[in-house]
């Protein structure tokens, strides 16, 4: 019984942290620049395609085995700067202040332009970078074993929401991004270049996007399509939480993830269903998510 | 007067140009075989499935067309008519399957429809196909219910359905004394996984009574993340775990599963297994039984057909062929004997849609995977040979498959007008093993 309920913890962490650090920049990004991006789908694909490029080239410098997580790190982090300025200031600005709906419709039209561009980048097949999960052996806990890797993920989980939220609290551009979230029209009148915050904003979250996809490509069959999952599951983590939540995209991740883990080892027949009976719930409840405050009404 | 002049060159140009045009058209209609080729060219199905399938196609087309395929397909094109191929994208659903279907019979005028790997595409198109009286080929999808559920006069399909990877499947773990008194199954939650499991378990249950079912998990598909699937495959301690997970699905699972010693903890069996074998290579774990339905890949048989095909696919793209490739040629096979048999019986002229039906129906041909038979669905649904093997490295280190046990196709196949989960649930009457 022990063993099962630590099981499950274990598989519920290790996914919970997965999804944590999708939706991290996806919440992020909303919160800055009131976007709910679609494309982030896109960007975290374009994360694992540059990792399956990059990391066999590494391994081919002769490079130490270790530093294959600075190379994944430097692919996410190309990804970021090569997508920000195309999307944010190429497409996005351009869009800002419009309908909402009309801006989601944008990004996901950006959302399918990329998954094109993966195709004519890196064509139809399968892409595999499985070396980097061998790096920290296994683990044995109760009767089963785990990779190092995947528990490793928890802690990359734990330093990206960790660092964010320093960055945000205890910096001074942190705070600056703060006041732009809070309002960005007194922002920019007290002098604060409101477009840069939004170019920032829109890199921190294509690199996390990125990162995310750069740390799962070890994990799965690299490959057109990668996507659409977590698009889906990405928005259930922020729905639950609350639309620019940081804790909320935290408490959001953790609830899908431990729900799922339960039913997979306890209830198999409603896995498929947990995600959208916790969304659904939370929609029902609070539409606005856990960590939605009230807002000030302007007049 | 000058008026009247212009009136008749006008007019006599339109009529020149349309009787051009008709003659052309009646021209090309005799000549060629225009065939529409759906298969899955975006998507996650594209890259382990439809992408090998055309690849296989359209080597196939190229070489009949030139007339460079071994007897008995070594007449150019169909019957000598070149083929034209038109692909089209399967990925979007059935609706709009249907809407294409729609346009490549009756925009396009193509003479059959060869495809579907989805075995929802599989089961929207067939009436459509019967009302547009248009003649079509399913080469890939695996559902029984196509001909069990209904009857058709204009569709075929050239390959086995999958209740004989699984029926299969039971059969060589009892024969090679694997221990299966208990199983588990991860499967993917739609049609196909649900019907694979089925199948095998009852299988395995008629088989060994006392078997005992452990863990039964439908993961959705295209999911990509199983660790907790894979742990509670681990906790559930059973001798045998099924899957009929394919594409990137079966990819991502093996990735997740080999370095946290599933596949050396229990036997692992995949029913659909070898197609993400070109891609994997090495990282394939060893040990693992898998069928391909049919007889595929490292698991075909050794006849000339199928080295002459093995080698040209291989010279083309580099990697071996897998089931994918294998089917689509088979399908076009079936197709191209089909309309030959017809033009013999009605004095060489291209036959119509109606001949070709006639003539396919109860037909048998040879195929690089073996004999394929059109046995089942009144003569619709082909049974073919199957084999189940085991993998393991050979002295170079590559991963191969060996310990291949072969199964006639009326030993794994319900007879005709025997739908096969009832079939399976008797006990396997009249099977000839």
């Amino acid at each position: 019984m022990v063993d099962e309920i630590l099981t499950i913890v274990l598989d519920g962490a290790i996914y919970a942290s997965w999804l944590f650090i999708v939706a991290l920049g996806l919440t992020f990004v909303f919160g800055v620049l009131k976007i709910l991006n679609i494309a982030h789908g896109g960007i975290y694909a374009l994360g694992a395609y540059s990792t399956a490029t990059l990391v066999p080239i590494f391994y081919s410098l002769g490079m130490p085995e270790q530093l294959v997580i600075l190379a994944m790190l430097v692919s996410a982090l190309a990804v970021a700067i090569v997508i920000t300025p195309i999307m944010e200031r190429g497409i996005l600005r351009r869009f800002y202040g419009q309908d909402e709906v009309l801006i989601v419709l944008v990004t996901y039209a950006i959302y399918l332009v990329l998954e094109d561009v993966q195709k004519l980048i890196w064509g139809m097949n399968s892409l595999y970078v499985s070396e980097p999960r061998e790096l920290l052996g296994a683990l044995e806990f109760g009767s089963l074993y785990y990779v190092g890797y995947d528990l490793a993920l928890i802690g990359l989980a734990i330093f990206c929401g960790l660092f964010l939220w320093f960055v945000l609290n205890k910096t001074q551009s942190g705070k600056i991004v703060l006041a732009v979230i809070h309002n960005p029209e007194i922002s920019g009148c007290m002098g604060v270049n409101i477009n840069k915050v939004y170019l920032a904003a829109f890199f921190i979250g294509a690199f996390l996007a990125a990162l995310a996809g750069s740390f799962t490509a070890p994990l799965i069959s690299v490959q057109v399509g990668i996507s659409v999952a977590v698009v889906i599951e990405s928005f259930a983590v922020v729905i639950i939480g609350g639309l620019g939540s940081i804790p909320g995209a935290v408490i959001g991740a953790l609830i899908i993830g431990m729900a799922r883990a339960a039913c997979v080892h306890k209830l198999p027949e409603a896995e498929i269903f947990i995600m959208y009976f916790c969304m659904a719930g939370m929609l029902i409840f609070k539409p606005k998510g856990l960590f939605q405050g009230a807002q000030a009404r302007k007049i | 007067m000058n008026f009247f002049r212009q009136c008749l060159i006008l007019i006599s140009s339109i009529l020149i140009s349309l009787l051009t045009f008709v003659g052309i058209s009646n021209a090309d209609g005799h000549k060629g075989f225009k065939l529409g080729v759906v298969t899955f060219l975006s998507g996650p199905a594209a890259e382990p499935f439809g992408v090998p399938a055309w690849n296989g196609g359209k080597l196939f087309i190229k070489l009949l067309n030139e007339g460079k395929v071994p007897a008995p397909y070594n007449k150019k094109g169909f019957g000598g008519m070149k083929i034209t191929a038109i692909p089209i994208d399967e990925s979007g659903g059935a609706t709009k399957q249907v809407q294409e279907f729609r346009n490549l019979v009756q925009r396009d005028k193509v003479d059959a429809v060869l495809g579907y790997v989805s075995s929802g595409d599989c089961m929207a198109i067939p009436s459509v196909a019967d009302e547009l009286k248009a003649l079509t080929v399913l080469y890939d999808c695996g559902t029984p219910r196509v001909f069990e559920d209904a009857s058709y006069k204009y569709v075929f399909r050239t390959a086995a359905h999958a209740a004989m990877d699984n029926i299969a499947i039971a059969k060589y773990l009892i024969e090679k004394g694997h221990d299966i008194s208990s199983i588990a199954g991860i499967n993917q939650n739609y049609a196909w996984g649900k019907d694979s499991w089925k199948d095998f378990s009852v299988s395995v249950k008629k088989l060994s009574p006392s078997s005992e079912i452990k863990n039964e998990l439908f993961p959705k598909i295209f999911s990509g993340q199983y660790g907790t699937e894979i742990s509670a495959l681990m906790n559930s301690k059973a001798k045998v775990v099924h899957s009929s997970l394919w594409g990137g699905d079966l990819q991502s699972f093996i990735l997740q599963a080999k370095p946290r010693g599933l596949f050396k903890r229990t036997q692992v069996v995949f029913s659909a297994g070898d197609h993400v074998m070109p891609g994997l290579g090495n990282k394939y774990p060893e040990g693992v039984i898998l069928g391909a339905r049919g007889q595929y890949g490292m698991m075909a048989p050794d006849t000339a057909l199928n080295k002459w095909f093995y080698k040209s696919y291989m010279d083309e793209y580099g990697v071996f062929p897998a089931q994918p490739p294998y089917r689509m040629v088979q399908g076009l096979m079936g197709l191209k004997m089909a309309i030959e048999k017809a033009m013999e019986k009605n004095g060489g002229k291209k036959p119509n849609k109606d001949e070709i039906a006639a003539a396919f129906k109860g037909l048998e041909f040879d195929s690089p995977g073996g004999l394929v038979q059109m046995k089942l669905g009144d003569g619709h649904q082909a049974i073919q040979p199957h084999a189940i093997g085991t993998t393991a490295k050979d002295k170079d280190g590559n991963i191969t498959v060996t310990d291949i046990v072969r199964y006639k196709a009326s030993c794994v196949n319900p007879p005709n007008g025997i739908k096969a989960v009832d079939w399976i649930n008797a006990g396997f009457p009249g099977a000839d093993c």
